[in-house]
């Protein structure tokens, strides 16, 4: 069910100001793809065009070609929402829906969207989400309490069981652990590694500790200079990246010489 | 007065001197001293103004307010510090303000409460004025309860649906001018004044059912008129507050846009638009001078029909009354009286709305727990 991604030429704008300039790459199904590079740099930006959810900031607006498999998410008979169910997302700060139980939040995909589900079902999909996100040990007796009673990293874990809950092909995460404890992180990042024999996940990260352990392929973005559009300056296999990276504004990045 | 302490320092002996040395320590007024000071105040004052035989609660408490504050910053520079100094000083004068902003208020309810309780019972709140002649030691409030809960009531039909829509609007679909120029007409719309309101819609009953039309429909609207603009703005508000991330967060799970407003923002925001529904229902139940032009001020008769001719109303029936006080002999006493029972069971109405208001926003609040 994991899915490829392809992107070419791809520029991005808000009004007038191009974002992040002629992107290029592939992301491979059932593997993790970080994207690092310094703040302001288009990462969040870039990644959020490959489910079209920049559309949802005024203004913003991309030209060049997004390939899920053989669909063009920019098609314009392409509905905007359908790509999102396809391609979840995680965000940098965890955001369970406060009027919600556990239990709801988990099923929020299908709950917000009128679809009837039996109780089993229902119960099953939860059940198997929450496993998968590590959660369920945690929450399982107390499935009817609010989501936003939950630790910060409890409440990111019940997110990314959210996302998962929809069975998406993508898993988009925005750095996920940033406001995250060592400990959470670490669950996390367990998480990601059982997740992506399923799925194909794309991490924004500013850990470049974290983007070592758990990505199969890195990608670097940087600015030309301030005011400057973003641009992807190299991406390959993350052992490469991190050890003899072709470029030297990578090299200079990695190893802390610049930022 | 030297009630002051000599506070040694408490930690490690050692640190006592050094502290003095570097400025850091000072003396400090015992905690019940300001309680003293202005009990001293207070009866100094009230003994002086005694022996000049001129006592009188109001200008004791102004002039012992006064000396309070003068004797608290004089006698903290000299013990303390000037910064203390100057936040006793502040300290006082912020209770000093919040008693003056309480008085009225306590004083309008204590009033309202005296001289309204004198006729204010089941009967007065059961039974309507109709037959009752002025002379008469009868009559009672009922039908401008029903008039006043009717009106209201449509009122709020109306004005909830366009106002929360309105707002809705603004804050999630609204762009550009359009948006700009429904913010501006509202604004403008908050500061109408209410007999504006009130002759818009007498011109407009004019126009569709000729003169001399008044029912509790046009009330209603003319309510309305006042209250769409305060629900648009509370909502806008509380819309506003609803975090991004729960927007995008159910985007992300491929929820369209409409679905998002109506299961996610809505229900996040339901607390705070309720109060803000309730305090503009609030805000207008008192209106008078809308309603006299369009409800009228004849009705004596229990009506519920809000199309069927002039309908009652608490406020309206306040001001009917306090008219009828010029009269003599027994029938002047008897309005006045009603007049304040009337003023006494608005008061509670409005109340009461304020309860459910904090009620149904701290039941519908989102809950951690």
């Amino acid at each position: 069910m994991a899915k490829r991604i392809d992107v070419s030429d791809l520029n991005v704008y808000y009004g007038d100001f191009k974002a992040v300039e002629d992107v290029t790459m592939t992301v491979e199904p059932r593997s993790v793809t970080a994207f690092i590079g310094s703040s302001g740099c288009g990462k969040s930006t870039f990644l959020r065009t490959l489910n079209r959810m920049h559309e949802v900031t005024p203004g913003a607006r991309v030209q060049g070609k997004v390939m899920l498999d053989n669909l063009d998410v920019y098609d314009p008979s392409v509905d905007p929402v359908a790509v999102r169910r396809e391609i979840g997302m995680v965000f940098q700060r965890a955001n369970p829906f406060p009027t919600m139980s556990i239990y709801d939040n988990v099923i929020a995909g299908a709950k917000l969207n009128n679809q009837r589900m039996n109780k089993r079902r229902a119960d099953e999909i939860v059940e198997r989400s929450l496993r998968d996100a590590n959660l369920w040990e945690e929450v399982k007796d107390r499935l009817n309490k609010p989501g936003a009673g939950l630790s910060g990293g409890q409440q990111q874990r019940l997110c990314i069981a959210r996302a998962t809950a929809v069975e998406p092909t993508v898993l988009l995460m925005d750095e996920p652990c940033s406001a995250l404890d060592p400990i959470s992180t670490l669950a996390i990042e367990d998480l990601i590694a059982k997740l992506k024999e399923n799925y194909t996940i794309v991490i924004v990260t500013h850990n470049m500790q974290q983007a070592a352990r758990v990505s199969d392929r890195t990608a670097f973005f940087n600015l030309a200079g301030t005011g400057q559009p973003g641009r992807l300056i190299e991406m390959g296999d993350t052992n490469k990246i991190f050890t003899k990276p072709d470029k030297k504004e990578t090299e200079n990045y990695i190893t802390g010489r610049f930022g | 007065m030297t009630t002051t302490t000599e506070q040694t320092a408490t930690g490690s002996p050692g640190d006592g001197p050094n502290l003095k040395a570097t400025g850091l320590y000072t003396r400090t007024l015992p905690p019940y001293f300001p309680f003293a000071l202005l009990a001293g105040c207070l009866i100094v004052v009230a003994g002086a103004f005694h022996l000049l035989g001129a006592f009188h609660p109001v200008p004791v408490a102004v002039v012992a307010g006064i000396a309070y504050l003068a004797s608290i910053a004089a006698v903290s520079a000299t013990v303390e510090n000037g910064r203390r100094a100057a936040d006793r000083l502040v300290t006082g004068i912020v209770y000093c303000c919040f008693i003056v902003a309480m008085v009225p208020l306590v004083s309008l309810l204590a009033t309202v409460l005296v001289y309204g309780i004198k006729r204010f019972d089941l009967y007065f709140l059961s039974v309507s004025m109709n037959g009752v002649i002025p002379s008469m030691d009868a009559g009672g409030v009922y039908h401008a309860i029903v008039g006043t809960l009717v009106i209201t009531g449509v009122a709020t039909a109306i004005s909830v649906p366009v106002g929360l829509m309105t707002a809705v609007y603004v804050v999630e679909y609204g762009r550009g001018r359009l948006k700009q120029a429904i913010t501006f007409f509202v604004d403008v719309m908050t500061g109408i004044p209410s007999i504006v309101a009130g002759l818009f819609v007498v011109a407009l009953w004019i126009l569709l059912f000729g003169p001399g039309n008044t029912n509790g429909l046009a009330g209603a609207i003319a309510l309305s008129v006042l209250m769409i603009p305060v629900v648009v703005r509370s909502s806008e508000e509380m819309l506003r507050l609803v975090p991004n991330e729960l927007r995008e967060a159910s985007y992300a799970l491929g929820v369209p846009k409409w679905l998002t407003i109506v299961k996610v923002v809505l229900p996040t925001a339901v607390a705070g638009l309720t109060t803000g529904i309730i305090l503009a229902l609030a805000r207008v139940i008192g209106e008078t001078a809308p309603l006299i032009l369009t409800a009228g001020m004849a009705s004596t008769r229990i009506n519920a029909n809000p199309v069927d001719g002039d309908m009652m109303s608490l406020p309206v029936y306040i001001y009917k009354a306090v008219r009828d006080m010029g009269l003599s002999g027994q029938a002047g006493a008897y309005a006045e009286e009603r007049a304040w029972a009337a003023a006494l069971t608005l008061i509670l109405v409005v109340m009461l709305l304020f309860l459910a208001a904090r009620l149904v926003s701290r039941f519908f609040s989102p809950h951690t727990r």
